[in-house]
């Protein structure tokens, strides 16, 4: 199994006629089973198609036109616009919005998020490149054209966590050349306020019988690696994580943000050590390099069968 | 981005907070007209972007317009944490009975904004939050409807403050908490919130952060303050190599060759993306390189920009080797990359099999990348070689031993 999407999963792609969308689009169709991509939206367009996908001016033709409610939304358009795209798809039933737009400002962000809540919809990103079930589907720009990605990723027992979308296929890499495959990897998103962390997560992870391991891409600033651990403390989790903690330079350069908006070293629990010395005391490994994660993923599941 | 005490001043005022009479004065005889104005013993205050300017001497009282003039010219050649001041606040000295705080921060779990506030004020929130618990009242607001005023009255009223002191007091931090939402504030502090013998509240000191995705839409603040758009008020002023950076960047909108931030080491590093960047960085640093900066590559940068970056960093003074890493790219294009720094090394007259000591990026077009780096006799490798072990190559090429 998986988590978030599976082969059922129909998603509609919000600015699909943007350069960027228009290959997203291409590849979502090519890999795996191929993606259900039942429209498009591009208000001023309807009538056109992308790759033989039908664009519509609102989210409702959208739904009108499939007969019935969709389940997702790639969400690509501007970040001025972001915000009303994300509300339009929601309030039209959507119930798992992946926004690949960046630089939203948080008040954007965080309104968003307080609307899916209200509405029982889950938002992945923004300023993230989706998900991916190997050899399944891909909702978003993960892993990049069909080929690219098959190379990439591969069917398996590990769930992926990533606050960078390249991270996610370069780990995800990493654990195929190993012989481990991914349940289903998720970018998260690099801004300080994102609709799913890695707690919020878990608890998906934590059902999916597929799931054996977690392998997460961390980064300094921000509370999320500290909600994790305490996550994982009170929820006697069954599931080994093991952890890479990119920008461990950072620690020295307080007030300087790098890499992603919301990579930013303000005061002392946003630090690579101190959350480092979190996820340990929660007993999640943390590696040195990304090449020492599959064999710390096999020794630790070892472990957990072995009890 | 950061505002200055004088300005955060000015958004607190235009937000209906009482502040304290004061002014802000960039010479000693703009200071000395302020004071006559306030006609009473003054503050002067250095307005610098930075911390700690009590502890360094930017903090000065003076009871006449002339003392207030000659402290005016101190604190104006006073340097403080590498910042020169851009001028000082001349702030009215008030008779303070108790010093509060009132703040409002984003708090990125429960993805709402929250209010603080504390009757010990004066001092830095977080340390009072650890030894004083209970002196530090919290309440998280709603993103989808404005904050009302019984909402900030709870939190004060969480620490037992009651009376006038509420009363007039819970104005000040719903007005405040608006306008931490009105204008994308990252932070918004009063502190301290000065309680008077008169019962009136009045704002010493106001510290003020921005959003920087917000800047486009905050112009009429911006533009109220006085704030121009080459005005970045970053943690650190840009260096001449760090702006050259920004306009190689610049010069088309395709793709991202720049962020880049200065080091002193010898190894010159193009590298990519977000988090590859972070990884590689670490990694040559683990490796015992010494990184001559910072950079970031990605969405699929154009020749001329990858060749633009790669020049830069190979020109700047020190720089032996170059390394070009990423992590693996789906959308960034192997070739366009390798044809950029190639190109740079021949422009400047350099063997880019000497001057690359490696090329690590797997990923979209890779074929077409490796053969002509082949050409070229630079030494390359795809996925199998991870980040780690490309930057320890790259150190080991530049120190002739394996680190």
């Amino acid at each position: 199994m998986s988590i978030l999407i599976d082969e059922t999963t129909t998603f509609i792609v919000q600015g699909i006629t943007g350069r960027e969308a228009v290959n997203l689009t291409r590849e979502c169709l090519d890999y795996g089973a191929g993606a259900q991509i039942v429209g498009g939206v591009t208000p001023g367009r309807l009538g056109r198609d992308v790759h033989g996908v039908p664009v519509f001016d609102t989210v409702a033709q959208a739904v009108e036109h499939h007969g019935g409610p969709i389940d997702g939304s790639v969400v690509t358009v501007p970040p001025a616009f972001t915000k009303d795209a994300v509300l339009e798809a929601i309030a039209n039933g959507i119930k798992l919005v992946v926004i690949v737009t960046e630089r939203i400002p948080r008040r954007d962000v965080a309104q968003m998020v307080e609307f899916a809540k209200q509405h029982d919809a889950r938002i992945i990103g923004p300023n993230c490149l989706g998900i991916i079930v190997p050899d399944v589907i891909k909702m978003g720009g993960i892993g990049g054209p069909a080929k690219d990605a098959a190379k990439a990723y591969t069917p398996g027992s590990v769930g992926v966590i990533s606050r960078s979308g390249g991270m996610t296929t370069e780990m995800s890499s990493t654990l195929t050349a190993a012989g481990l495959g991914q349940s289903t990897a998720v970018s998260i998103g690099g801004d300080a306020i994102i609709g799913s962390s890695y707690a919020e997560l878990m608890p998906l992870f934590e059902a999916d019988e597929q799931t054996e391991a977690i392998v997460i891409y961390t980064e300094p600033g921000g509370r999320m690696e500290a909600e994790l651990a305490k996550w994982v403390t009170e929820n006697d989790s069954r599931l080994p994580i093991v952890a890479f903690m990119a920008g461990r330079f950072m620690d020295e350069m307080p007030g300087m943000s790098f890499g992603h908006a919301g990579t930013i070293v303000e005061g002392k629990a946003d630090t690579a050590a101190e959350k480092i010395a979190r996820l340990a005391e929660a007993g999640i490994v943390v590696a040195e390099e990304i090449s020492q994660i599959p064999d710390i993923v096999k020794s630790r599941i070892a472990e957990r069968s072995a009890v | 981005m950061r505002f200055f005490e004088y300005e955060s001043r000015q958004i607190v005022k235009a937000a209906g907070i009482p502040v304290s009479a004061h002014g802000f004065a960039r010479t000693p005889e703009e200071a000395r007209r302020i004071a006559e104005e306030i006609a009473a013993p003054v503050v002067i205050k250095s307005q610098v972007l930075t911390g700690g300017r009590m502890k360094a001497g930017g903090v000065r009282f003076a009871d006449t317009p002339e003392e207030a003039a000659r402290e005016a010219e101190f604190v104006l050649g006073l340097e403080i944490n590498g910042h020169m001041p851009r001028g000082v606040l001349v702030d009215s000295k008030v008779a303070v009975k108790q010093e509060f705080y009132a703040g409002v921060v984003w708090d990125g779990i429960r993805k709402q904004p929250v209010m603080l506030f504390s009757d010990m004020g004066g001092i830095d929130i977080e340390e009072v939050a650890e030894t004083h618990p209970d002196r530090v009242g919290r309440g998280h607001f709603s993103n989808l409807t404005e904050v009302s005023d019984y909402e900030a009255k709870q939190v004060i009223a969480s620490i037992g403050v009651t009376g006038s002191a509420l009363t007039r007091a819970t104005p000040i931090l719903a007005r405040l908490a608006r306008l931490f939402v009105r204008h994308d504030m990252t932070l918004a502090e009063i502190n301290p919130l000065a309680l008077l013998e008169d019962g009136r509240f009045v704002a010493v000191d106001a510290h003020m952060d921005m959003e920087n995705e917000a800047r486009g839409r905050q112009q009429t603040l911006l533009k109220a303050l006085g704030v121009g758009d080459e005005e970045t008020r970053q943690a650190r002023e840009a260096t001449p190599f760090e702006l050259a950076g920004e306009e190689v960047d610049a010069q088309d909108h395709r793709g991202v060759a720049g962020n880049v931030t200065e080091f002193d080491g010898n190894l010159g590093l193009v590298i990519g993306a977000g988090g590859g960047s972070l990884t590689l960085f670490d990694a040559v640093r683990a490796h015992g390189g010494k990184p001559a900066n910072y950079c970031e590559i990605g969405g699929n940068p154009s020749v001329a920009k990858a060749c633009g970056l790669a020049k830069l960093v190979l020109q700047k003074p020190g720089v032996e080797k170059i390394a070009v890493m990423m992590s693996i790219v789906s959308n960034t294009r192997v070739d366009i990359v390798a044809r950029g720094v190639i190109k740079a090394c021949l422009e400047l007259g350099y063997d880019p099999a000497e001057k690359i000591a490696i090329f690590r990026i797997p990923g979209a077009w890779e074929d077409e990348g490796f053969k002509i780096l082949k050409k070229y006799g630079v030494e390359y490798c795809d996925r199998s070689v991870s980040m780690h072990e490309a930057a320890r190559r790259a150190v080991e090429k530049i120190q002739g031993v394996a680190a």
